[in-house]
């Protein structure tokens, strides 16, 4: 299934016979590149960037290279192929044929699903817009543009189900989708972490490897949904979001090995002679994932959810992986265990699976990112560290849910009130490390260059040499 | 259990049918002299329309009605000499004792609101009848006048009770049965006859009712009259009544006849109308198509086509079509209304209609118009106009959109598409809360009522019709397929008690009448009634009526 480059709008749902769905997206491409150039990535208007396109959607021919202008990078509309006679795989409606179009029943509520998920697409785009100013190299610019352009496609494929799908409300939404603003106060980004800032490249490597990889999970059980154009436009979506994961990963990895580099020279692990010689000490990044890793966490909503519920069974979002799990994917006995507070103890207990599947979604994702974490563990030891990055307790840190109103510390104490004002220093970034992590940030674009606290990657972008010109400034 | 499952499968396939005529009457004689008709009632026991109960003293169930309703038609379009009707018994010491009760309490709660509907319609008729057609009515109360019995004689202009130190005028449904005098009774009761409000209190509490002269103080009966003297007076009050009236001496009726159709699983199928059904979806599609051409002019040429002139004959279809959706389609709840022919014929017969409006056939069929369109108003069914080329939402059938609770206007591109509004949408055909479609949609303001009014006779587009608040969407043809879909399917999946609820509230405005009140306030009382444990439990008042066990009632006020 080939893309149209020939359309003014790449695509591959065939947008030429349709009228409505090309009419809507035509009259929405200008405001799209409006709303790129006033809050994409800063100044960067000019630049030719060594950008992946997707060519093709077929597993092998999707990644191509070439150096293109950010605003004349092809974005369009790129649905994985459809599966022959697919069927709904859960909840009531199991077993009948995938809906081809939006049942009139769950409008309102597949319109939400979508909007939401659309939303976060250009708020990281906003979030993200200064980092290039202070690039730790041409290889991590680049990077950080194609994930930027990445997103800018996430939001055309949300933008396209709204206007396929949803008549005149989609298009309203999909105009709103570019109104609203990331940490605006009057018009904010509808999720709470999508209006926090992107300081610095830290938190950016750091977003990427927790808040996008809540991103693909996410995506991962929209794409089990009875709703067919959402569960293809998701699948090709994941397919995208593995190169930002892999963005987060490898960034922070390679900020470990360029401290532990400098530990071993300088034999100390003493955090100001560290900080003295330029490097993140590993403590400073302990906090950094223990803040991204608990703001994520409340991405995924309440422990336990009666919406989430609805969804299940309705057919419009299923679990991660729902096919490959054994069971009737009806959940009508099931029980799944979630934690709770009851007085100053946590404490676990077995509730309805339908009502936990956040809790179940979030529980994969932790298994995701303890699997990241213990690759970055391994680069400690090669330099023969004894340090380990270690994952706070699920109820650290949370604004919502059953925690919400608790204190629990990293290794899963509940804390009092003076306790956590105490300590909270230890356990989350201070006003001091970000202001250390922001005095590194200065911009490194000389070719096969990197920033002192950033080790270079192991290998380049497409195999390009460590001296490749990722981005040409003109 | 197999053999009661079975049982409802078979009723469920039994149909009613709201057609008869006179020579199919079980339960009336229907009686003419000169200028004044009598309706007598004698109800064959053993004629229900559903099996399992007898229709004692008088007592009325459906069928009873559909024959009422069938009779007053008859009287209205085949003898206009007729300017005065009696209602009266052929049963000794009672008049009617009201609606069956244990046909009440064998029935399910969907047939006991939709008799009770019917019911009240055709009591409205009565009183539609008395405003504007120049008929009047006197109850002729010749023996026990209770409960439904009492509230037909309410309908009536005159209530005339024998003194016979033994019959009585009752509303016994509260103390007797858990439940209200429901089918007008108690609305009439304040609104029409102005019973104090104490009296009123009194009287719907006690079962035996009030005769005599306090029956006469209380408002609730105009004249008591002994036996002897009774035939006597009520032939005088019925010449008084009739003296007042403008129907005409020596005209020659129209004769209704038979209503043809043809019934198939997808629906009902006339001439004119047609109403073809999804099951799937649970909606139905009705569509009225307009005329090829006006064909009759005059007076003249109108009687001369009789039961086939297109408004009286679209009408008397329309208006079955609705009585069979609302009776025998409990689950269709989405009606997509819809028009097919031309426009232009539409208005041009609308031209007639006003022209000859004083004519007593050309009243007689704006009346029936009005009627039919107040029952899809009152109907329990979600109600959306599709406007579409080739459609004549024009003058008479624009009410049909302004009746819908929704209408979506195609925005085609070529531009042909149209609705337009005559003389007959500017108050002649007004709602149950006496105001017309548009005023009742702008709750009566005079200005955006007064801009729609101002359009008369102008075809409007989409924009106009949208700029004058006369539709509901204009999607263009890129969106109408989708939005159309969409909001049906979204419709269909709401709960139907919350949709009812709904869509009563919204129809009807701000501005109550004594109809909107009886189909508002005392309808959704009596159906909260009707569904309590205290009314249809086991041990419920409704149920235990006649087994001579007490009812047991939660004292629980909710």
């Amino acid at each position: 299934m080939a893309i149209n480059y020939s359309e003014r709008i790449p695509n591959n749902v065939d947008l030429s016979t349709n009228r409505t769905l090309q009419r809507a997206l035509e009259n929405w491409q200008p405001a799209f590149l409006d709303w790129w150039g006033e809050m994409g990535p800063d100044g960067s208007t000019d630049y030719d960037v060594y950008l992946r396109t997707a060519v093709s959607v077929d597993p092998a021919g999707w990644a191509h290279f070439e150096h293109v202008k950010m605003p004349d990078y092809r974005w369009g509309i790129f649905l994985t192929p459809p599966e022959q006679d697919r069927k709904v795989n859960f909840g009531d409606h199991k077993g009948e044929n995938a809906w081809q179009e939006v049942p009139g029943e769950y409008r309102s509520t597949l319109r939400r699903i979508i909007v939401t998920q659309g939303d976060t697409e250009p708020a990281s785009v906003e979030q993200q817009r200064h980092l290039g100013l202070t690039c730790p190299s041409l290889y991590d610019l680049r990077n950080l543009f194609q994930v930027n352009v990445e997103e800018g496609r996430h939001l055309w494929a949300m933008v396209y189900l709204l206007h396929a799908h949803f008549g005149r409300d989609g298009r309203e939404e999909g105009e709103a989708l570019l109104e609203r603003r990331s940490g605006d106060e009057d018009n904010p980004r509808i999720l709470t972490a999508f209006n926090e800032k992107t300081p610095d490249w830290l938190s950016f490597f750091m977003f990427t490897f927790f808040t996008d990889r809540d991103g693909k999970y996410q995506l991962a059980s929209l794409a089990e949904s009875a709703f067919d154009p959402l569960s293809r436009t998701c699948k090709f979506m994941l397919t995208e979001e593995a190169h930002h994961l892999f963005v987060g990963e490898s960034g922070v990895g390679r900020a470990i090995q360029r401290t532990c580099e400098v530990m071993k020279e300088l034999k100390t692990d003493d955090p100001a002679k560290l900080r003295a010689a330029g490097v993140i000490d590993l403590p400073t990044l302990q906090r950094y994932v223990n803040f991204h890793f608990s703001v994520t966490s409340d991405l995924y909503g309440a422990e336990i959810s009666s919406n989430a519920a609805t969804y299940y069974t309705t057919g419009l979002k299923g679990r991660f992986e729902e096919t490959k799990i054994d069971d009737d994917h009806k959940l009508g006995n099931a029980e799944y265990e979630v934690m709770d507070v009851a007085g100053d103890r946590i404490l676990t207990r077995h509730v309805a699976a339908l009502t936990a599947l956040n809790e179940r979604l979030r529980d994969d994702w932790v298994t995701d990112v303890q699997a990241g974490v213990d690759r970055w563990n391994r680069i400690p030891g090669k330099y023969g560290i004894d340090f380990k990055i270690v994952l706070p307790h699920k109820g650290f840190n949370r604004k919502i849910g059953m925690f919400a109103d608790v204190h629990v510390s990293p290794d899963g104490r509940m804390v009092s009130e003076a306790e956590w004002t105490h300590q909270h220093k230890h356990w989350l970034p201070t006003e001091e490390d970000r202001l250390f992590v922001h005095s590194l940030m200065g911009r490194c674009i000389e070719p096969g260059k990197f920033a002192n606290w950033i080790a270079p990657p192991s290998r380049g972008i497409n195999n390009q040499p460590a001296n490749f010109e990722y981005v040409r400034f003109n | 259990m197999e053999a009661a499952a079975s049982t409802e499968a078979r009723v469920a396939d039994d149909r009613v049918d709201y057609r008869t005529d006179p020579s199919h009457y079980k339960h009336w004689r229907l009686a003419f002299d000169g200028e004044v008709a009598t309706l007598t009632l004698d109800i064959d026991e053993d004629g229900g329309i559903r099996p399992g109960y007898k229709l004692k003293l008088n007592s009325y169930d459906l069928g009873v009605d559909i024959e009422l309703h069938d009779a007053l038609q008859r009287i209205r379009f085949e003898h206009p000499e007729v300017r005065s009707v009696v209602f009266t018994s052929g049963k000794p010491k009672i008049f009617c004792s009201g609606a069956n009760i244990y046909m009440l309490g064998l029935s399910s709660h969907a047939w006991k609101v939709n008799f009770c509907k019917f019911t009240n319609e055709t009591r409205n008729g009565i009183e539609d009848a008395s405003q504007n057609s120049g008929l009047k009515f006197i109850a002729a109360c010749n023996g026990t006048t209770a409960g439904g019995g009492y509230e037909l004689a309410l309908a009536c202009d005159e209530i005339v009770l024998v003194d016979d130190r033994n019959s009585s005028v009752s509303l016994p449904e509260v103390p007797l049965l858990g439940v209200l005098p429901g089918t007008g009774g108690l609305t009439r009761v304040t609104d029409k006859r102005k019973v104090r409000r104490d009296h009123a209190d009194i009287f719907c509490t006690i079962s035996e009712g009030v005769r005599g002269k306090r029956a006469v103080e209380w408002k609730l009966v105009d004249d008591v009259v002994r036996a002897q003297k009774f035939d006597e007076h009520i032939r005088d009050r019925a010449a008084a009544l009739a003296a007042g009236s403008d129907r005409p001496a020596g005209a020659r009726g129209v004769a209704l006849t038979p209503l043809q159709r043809s019934t198939d699983e997808a629906g009902y199928h006339y001439t004119y109308v047609d109403a073809t059904i999804d099951a799937d979806k649970r909606t139905v599609t009705l569509t009225v198509k307009s005329p090829a051409a006006v064909s009759a002019t005059t007076p003249d040429e109108m009687l001369a086509q009789g039961a086939n002139w297109w408004p009286l004959q679209m009408a008397r279809e329309l208006d079955d079509a609705i009585l069979n959706l609302r009776t025998n389609h409990l689950d269709i709840g989405l009606w997509l209304l819809r028009t097919e022919g031309d426009a232009r014929v539409v208005l041009d017969s609308d031209a007639t209609l006003v022209a000859h409006q004083d004519h007593w056939f050309v009243r007689e069929t704006i009346g029936m118009l009005r009627r039919t369109l107040s029952r899809i108003d009152v109907s329990s069914r979600s109600l959306y106009a599709l406007i579409e080329p080739g459609s004549c939402f024009a003058g008479t059938l624009l009410e049909l959109a302004l009746a819908g609770d929704r209408s979506y206007m195609l925005d085609d591109e070529n531009g042909s598409n149209r609705i337009a509004l005559s003389a007959m949408n500017t108050g002649m055909l007004p709602m149950v809360n006496g105001l017309s479609r548009i005023a009742s949609r702008f709750y009566d303001d005079p200005a955006p009522t007064q801009a729609a009014y101002a359009a008369v006779g102008e075809p409007l587009s989409p924009e106009q019709a949208m700029a004058l608040g006369l539709v509901t969407e204009i999607p263009d043809e890129l969106d109408w397929a989708d939005e159309v879909r969409i909001a049906q399917e979204e419709r269909a999946a709401l709960s139907p008690d919350a949709l009812t609820g709904l869509e009563a509230n919204l129809r009807f405005g701000i501005f109550e009448t004594m109809n909107t009140r009886i189909f508002g306030r005392l309808s959704a009382w009596q159906n909260w009634i009707f569904i309590r444990p205290n009314a249809v439990g086991e041990s419920g008042a409704l149920k235990l009526f006649g087994s001579g066990r007490k009812p047991q009632f939660d004292w629980n006020r909710v």
